[in-house]
């Protein structure tokens, strides 16, 4: 089922006195089968779109908005007929029912006629609890359950009713690390089974990045860009997206006759006189030991720390306001002979930039040097 | 190696002055009243209880209790879901005005019920050219006891449904959880301890209240006398035994409703230490 939003707006608050305007209008399609992750920093609006596709919250009236599931305008209907799933970040499950009676909540409260025997509520549940593998613990109350099986029981209790639509806030925030991965693979695999149409809301990058088939990225109730986990990441539409997808090093100077300057580091650039900031992910920084023709950008080496495939390398300089993060494989980190307190040269690899004016335009200027 | 303010001199004085003063201030007038009430054995304690003016104030409390309660359970259980769930302009002068009972002395209250709907009062003219009496009759004291208890299921379940919030709520609507269902299948089960709390509090001071009620009441032996009252009646009557039986049935109910509320503390707590 698609889901599609035309003009959709939140504001908070009465007019006049402290309004906040939670969602800015919002337009939306999400296609039919897709699992599309909203992913934006606290305050941005994108938990505030989730429960108004679910209608857990109500869009504004002016503008008027639309919501459409399928051919169906959603608008006006109340959430408990939108036939949607939804899965809450701490869980909400009912404390005081049975994991059976959680799951088997949604089929019981049906109205008579369209209710099921109990026989076949019972089978249901426990064909539902088998594939969140919990059978074993169908008698057990929520609390006797760790996190992550609480969220299990959680998307059972969601998929009873066999939704249109599944939602789910934040679902794996409240879980550790390696609990959140094997989850994470765990719904992409439910998903691609069950092949529903599901949003996610998430503030963590890595997770919207490898469970999405699309990205929605937002911040400040605004939409920034809707695309593919890899075109996002290769080319981000604005400075925004691409400073939220990961690390960045910021490198600001006054350009001259191809030559930018910073204090002490030179950078030769194919650009225009004038004031320029480049952007650096941590990788298209190099590291060694003369500087290059077109590279003098002098740095120290003030921490190192080895995390998985590569080590994580601080650098400082006088001409830096902020400290650069360069990854650096091991065979170079050998090489290298890298200690603190040592004095390198940084090569860029590649750099970005984003012209204040290109921002807003959505017009992007990745160049790259090698 | 001790804690602070641990030293033994300092626990055993703190130890002996609570018991000391508790058994003074609490235990003894507990036993008084029931020396005194069998201070002439058995039979007079009977025929002090089973007099028909006692009979009477009896049954009136326990008619006025009984209505109290379902009335306040409805309004305490409303009040605290519109609080708790919903904003709107005035929710917090709403739940400051709950407290009002609590500050107000119940004299105050009962004076002003009287100022209202008495005889001569702004309401009560109107209520009298239409033949309806409610001061000096059973309608006013239950009207004042309304007001004197009507916090007390609200106060218990405000702090407790804020806490718990509306996701399991939210949770049963996304569900298709519709009104009643949803209170009954997921709400009620949340609050019942709180509920049935606030319902013994609400028990224990209708029975007792004895100010808001004196000044409606008019104390008319076998018909709006309560029991407080009737204590307070055979005690200027110089009938010691009779007053004394009379509180000593009180008494009674009061340790019934304070064992109530232990076993459920004691109940609240073994649930806690379980989840």
């Amino acid at each position: 089922m698609s889901i599609r939003l035309h003009n959709v707006a939140k504001t908070f608050g009465k007019p006049g006195r402290g309004q906040t305007r939670a969602l800015e209008p919002v337009n939306l399609d999400i296609h039919d089968g897709e699992l599309v992750g909203l992913l934006g920093p606290s305050g941005s609006g994108k938990t505030t779109l989730l429960r108004i596709i679910a209608g857990l919250e109500s869009a504004d009236r002016e503008p008027a908005g639309r919501i459409l599931f399928g051919e169906r305008d959603v608008t006006q209907v109340h959430v408990r007929d939108r036939r949607i799933g939804f899965v809450f970040q701490h869980y909400a499950l009912f404390r005081h029912m049975t994991v059976f009676d959680n799951v088997a909540f949604g089929l019981t409260v049906l109205p008579r006629k369209q209710r099921p025997s109990s026989g076949e509520i019972r089978t249901r549940v426990l064909r539902l609890l088998e594939m969140v593998q919990l059978e074993a613990f169908a008698g057990r109350y929520p609390a006797q359950l760790s996190g992550g099986q609480q969220q299990r029981v959680s998307l059972a209790r969601a998929l009873a009713l066999r939704p249109d639509v599944l939602l789910l806030d934040e679902p794996f925030g409240a879980l550790d690390a390696k609990v959140r991965q094997e989850l994470r693979r765990w719904l992409r695999h439910l998903h691609d089974e069950l092949n529903f149409t599901s949003v996610f809301v998430t503030h963590d990058q890595e997770e919207a990045l490898e469970l999405s088939d699309r990205v929605v990225v937002m911040s400040n109730g605004r939409i920034e860009q809707i695309d593919t986990p890899d075109a996002l990441y290769r080319a981000p539409a604005n400075r925004f997206v691409f400073e939220f997808l990961g690390d960045v090093n910021h490198l600001e100077g006054e350009v001259r006759d191809g030559v930018l300057t910073c204090g002490d580091a030179q950078l030769a650039v194919e650009l225009p006189d004038g004031p320029e900031e480049l952007l650096l992910r941590p990788h298209e920084v190099r590291l060694t030991e003369t500087p290059s023709a077109e590279a003098q950008l002098p740095v120290t080496v003030t921490s190192i720390s080895p995390v998985g495939a590569e080590v994580r390398v601080e650098l400082e300089a006088d001409w830096l306001s902020a400290p650069w993060l360069a990854t650096v494989r091991h065979a170079d980190f050998e090489r290298l002979a890298l200690a603190r307190g040592q004095r390198l040269y940084a090569v860029p690899r590649r750099w970005h930039r984003f012209p204040a004016a290109a921002v807003r335009s959505g017009q992007r200027h990745p160049e790259a040097v090698s | 190696m001790q804690r602070i303010g641990d030293a033994p001199a300092v626990r055993r004085g703190l130890i002996l002055s609570a018991v000391a003063l508790a058994g003074l201030f609490l235990l003894l007038p507990l036993v008084a009243i029931f020396a005194q009430a069998f201070a002439q054995g058995m039979g007079v304690f009977w025929s002090n209880v089973s007099d028909e003016y006692t009979v009477a104030a009896i049954g009136l409390t326990l008619f006025v209790t009984l209505l109290t309660i379902p009335v306040n359970l409805v309004f305490g259980v409303a009040l605290a879901w519109l609080v708790t769930r919903f904003t709107f302009p005035g929710r917090r002068l709403l739940q400051t005005l709950i407290d009002i009972p609590f500050a107000v002395s119940p004299v105050v209250a009962g004076l002003v019920y009287l100022l209202l709907y008495g005889r001569n009062g702004w309401i009560g003219g109107w209520l009298d050219a239409h033949d309806i009496q409610l001061m000096f009759a059973w309608p006013g004291i239950l009207m004042v006891t309304l007001f004197v208890t009507c916090p007390f299921v609200a106060r218990e379940l405000i702090p407790l449904m804020q806490a718990q919030g509306s996701r399991e709520e939210e949770a049963a609507v996304t569900l298709g959880a519709r009104g009643f269902t949803l209170f009954r299948r997921v709400t009620l089960p949340n609050i019942r301890w709180a509920l049935l709390y606030g319902v013994i509090l609400t028990n224990a001071r209708a029975v007792g209240e004895f100010g808001a009620v004196s000044v409606v009441s008019g104390a008319i032996r076998g018909e709006t006398n309560t029991l407080p009252l009737h204590v307070e009646l055979l005690y200027q009557d110089y009938n010691t035994v009779g007053a004394f039986a009379s509180a000593a049935l009180l008494a009674l109910i009061a340790l019934f409703t304070l064992a109530a509320k232990a076993g459920l503390e004691w109940r609240a707590a073994r649930r806690e230490a379980m989840a």
